[in-house]
């Protein structure tokens, strides 16, 4: 607790703030505005708890990304996997893709409920304890995820296959976070002039990683902690490369963060997987995006055990969570946004996830408009 | 252990062994009063026109943690819930379901911490009941008690006298039981020793102030759902809201750490032996300095002001500055803590 009181203490970020001020009125008075597109879903729920948004200074607008791996997961991939649970299989899962309606309305929940074999994980060794429980079954454990999830998913694999445990293989929908970030700017539709990069993901890859976007995009990103400081110091200076025209990366979470990020993690993924086009929701079909299993590690990838694809999903009516995840619509601006779709009643993934940017915004933002200044 | 050591179906039968059971392991410790003969029911004395009544059952796994056990909890939480409507439990009823196969040192361990609680409460157990279910059909032991009360003068509780203005108050530190009762059951160690349940009697706190209920609007023991749950009880369909302050919210450090560390709103997370209590502003500081004075609210607090807008929203003001929405806990965060 001590520890992130450290990240919390009020005069920090009381001089944080001043200091985000003074850098904005310089930058408004050199180039107007600024837009900085905040990746990971869990910065959004990270400012919306702290209360964040308040205290940004008049002309910067954070705008949440396609970070949140439910979120941008296509809705024909609950529905395989509903498939799968029906034809006998164990299904393992994180617990957020639990509630995730198909167009259809229906769920893994619902799936459950029905008598479909559909545990949740906590960790992706649960999918190992749940397939060493029951021999008599094999298990397919539900591999969605940036490279944070990727590296700990692919450990659980090599030990399967350490163990010569054969009843367990992946329905994988790895993505990878630069080529999104990439298309998001070739989109155009939203104006983004620098990026606040998801610290998870870069333990993995490394904040060298983000050169590619600031060479050859031109926008600086500042990889950020979860703490509230780590936020805003990376705010500071994310405004301040803006400001100045710099197209650098910087790399704020240095405590946990490595340059070249963790080698190890790297390699396995280099031995399981490799590139392939992915469909994200928002974005649709981009090149390079995400990852399959290498064709030696063919037994573990479920499409291919079990003979099925899967299909591209329809959104259900009305659902604007692709807009939202491009950065293309704050939640608010969805017209089903607590009034057709709420957490107990979500019509898309960005109101289910507890990384979702709907999610955060109905949590903690939604009487934001009502709260006196 | 051989099989007599055990809670056996015939425990619950009805015959020969239920009476003993019912001898040596109930009427040792409550056969003082009103169970002195075992009646179908008690007749008991009682002084005002009327009474307050409650209900709740106990199914907390582990059934002993850090601070507690299943049998102290059944009675603070029935004589809290009392407590916090203003009135004084004078007796309980006591209902066990047992399964079969369940030690019987442990039933003792139970009956004995229910006997020293309710000695601590000053309330007697007026009735009871056993039944036994066989293996698998229920988890160890569950317990039922309700509790009936005299209305302490003066406590005319409701949300419709609350006002603008008034203060929201809370006698200690949130969350403690909650996250003692997670960090017991998923065996998680926090270095310098994790959290230890709130468990408690707050009826000392309710007593101590009742000089002042006049100026008492409302209060609640924030149960399931923690503080969040009941200050949006408390402001849901209102024409005001609660704005609290993070910062003067008391949390024991193990405590905080561990929602951190879980990704737990430590706002949404049961206490057992805490009052959150509005009041008019005028006494505010007065009770806070007598829960202060006593050993169970040491830790008291002001934590916030009703406010006219946003209506019907708590809105909690944050370390950093910023403001945010308190809502309510969503689905089944940490289930069977009480």
């Amino acid at each position: 607790m001590r520890y992130s009181d450290g990240f919390r203490q009020p005069a920090a970020a009381e001089a944080l703030v001043r200091m985000l001020h003074e850098r904005m009125a310089v930058a408004r008075s050199r180039r107007g505005a600024i837009a900085v597109m905040e990746v990971c879903g869990t910065h959004t729920m990270a400012v919306g708890r702290h209360g964040l948004r308040r205290r940004l200074p008049e002309g910067l607008r954070l705008i949440s990304g396609p970070g949140c791996p439910v979120c941008v997961t296509d809705a024909g991939y609950i529905q395989t996997a509903i498939e799968l649970a029906e034809s006998g299989l164990g299904i393992a899962t994180f617990g957020d893709l639990l509630q995730v309606p198909t167009a259809g309305g229906d769920s893994l929940a619902a799936c459950r409920a029905r008598g479909g074999r559909v545990q949740v994980c906590y960790s992706p060794l649960d999918a190992l304890r749940a397939a060493a429980a029951e021999p008599g079954r094999e298990w397919v454990l539900l591999a969605i995820g940036f490279e944070t999830t990727i590296a700990p998913v692919l450990a659980t694999l090599q030990r399967a296959h350490d163990a010569g445990l054969g009843g367990l293989s992946a329905l994988v929908a790895f993505k990878r976070v630069l080529p999104a970030m990439e298309a998001v700017l070739a989109d155009g539709r939203t104006a983004i002039d620098g990026f606040l990069c998801p610290p998870h993901v870069s333990t993995v890859i490394g904040a060298a990683a983000y050169r590619t976007i600031a060479e050859r995009h031109g926008r600086p990103c500042v990889v950020a902690g979860f703490e509230p400081l780590d936020i805003l110091a990376a705010l500071v200076a994310l405004v301040e490369l803006v400001a100045e025209g710099r197209a650098e990366v910087r790399n704020e979470y240095a405590r946990v963060v490595k340059e070249e990020g963790n080698p190890r993690a790297q390699r396995l993924i280099e031995e399981w997987l490799e590139p392939c086009a992915a469909r994200w929701r928002g974005l649709g079909e981009l090149p390079n995006s995400g990852y399959r299993l290498r064709e030696d590690r063919a037994r573990y990838d479920a499409e291919r055990r079990y003979g099925v694809t899967v299909r591209t999903g329809r959104d259900a009516p009305g659902c604007r969570c692709g807009d939202v995840i491009a950065g293309r619509m704050d939640p608010p601006q969805c017209p089903l946004f607590r009034r057709m779709c709420t957490p107990d009643s979500p019509v898309g993934p960005c109101m289910v996830s507890s990384e979702g940017s709907c999610a955060a915004w109905f949590k903690y933002e939604r009487a934001e408009a009502a709260a006196p200044g | 252990m051989s099989a007599e050591d055990r809670v056996q179906l015939a425990h619950g039968g009805g015959g020969r062994m239920m009476a003993e059971f019912i001898e040596r392991h109930i009427r040792a410790r409550f056969g003082e009063g009103p169970l002195r003969d075992l009646p179908d029911a008690s007749r008991l004395a009682w002084t005002g026109p009327e009474v307050v009544f409650t209900t709740d059952s106990y199914v907390v796994q582990p059934r002993r943690f850090p601070g507690g056990d299943i049998g102290s909890l059944a009675v603070h939480g029935t004589v809290n819930d009392l407590a916090v409507s203003g009135a004084r439990a004078r007796w309980l009823s006591l209902s066990l379901i047992l399964e079969e196969g369940l030690p019987l040192a442990e039933v003792d361990e139970v009956l004995s911490s229910v006997a020293v609680a309710a000695r601590a409460c000053g309330v007697g157990i007026a009735t009871g009941d056993t039944k036994v279910v066989g293996r698998g059909q229920c988890d160890g032991l569950f317990i039922n008690t309700a509790g009936i009360g005299e209305p302490i003068a003066g406590y005319a509780l409701s949300c419709e006298t609350i006002r603008p203005g008034d203060r929201v108050l809370v006698s200690g530190t949130i969350g403690d039981h909650g996250l003692a009762v997670l960090a017991a059951r998923e065996r998680i160690s926090v270095a310098g020793g994790g959290p230890v349940s709130d468990s408690a009697p707050v009826i000392g706190l309710v007593e101590t102030v009742a000089d002042l209920a006049g100026a008492v609007r409302w209060m609640r023991d924030p149960t399931r759902g923690g503080l969040a749950a009941v200050l949006n009880e408390c402001v849901t369909g209102r024409p005001w809201g609660i704005e609290i302050v993070e910062q003067r919210i008391p949390l024991a450090p193990a405590t905080g750490a561990l929602a951190e560390l879980l990704g737990v709103d430590v706002l949404h997370v049961a206490c057992e032996g805490r009052v959150v209590a509005v009041c008019a502003a005028e006494v505010a500081e007065e009770i806070v300095r007598r829960w202060r004075a006593r050993a169970d609210g040491r830790q008291a607090a002001d934590i916030g002001v009703v406010v006219e807008r946003p209506a019907g929203a708590v809105v909690l003001a944050t370390r950093v500055g910023g403001r945010r929405l308190v809502d309510l806990p969503r689905g089944e965060l940490l289930p069977r803590i009480c």
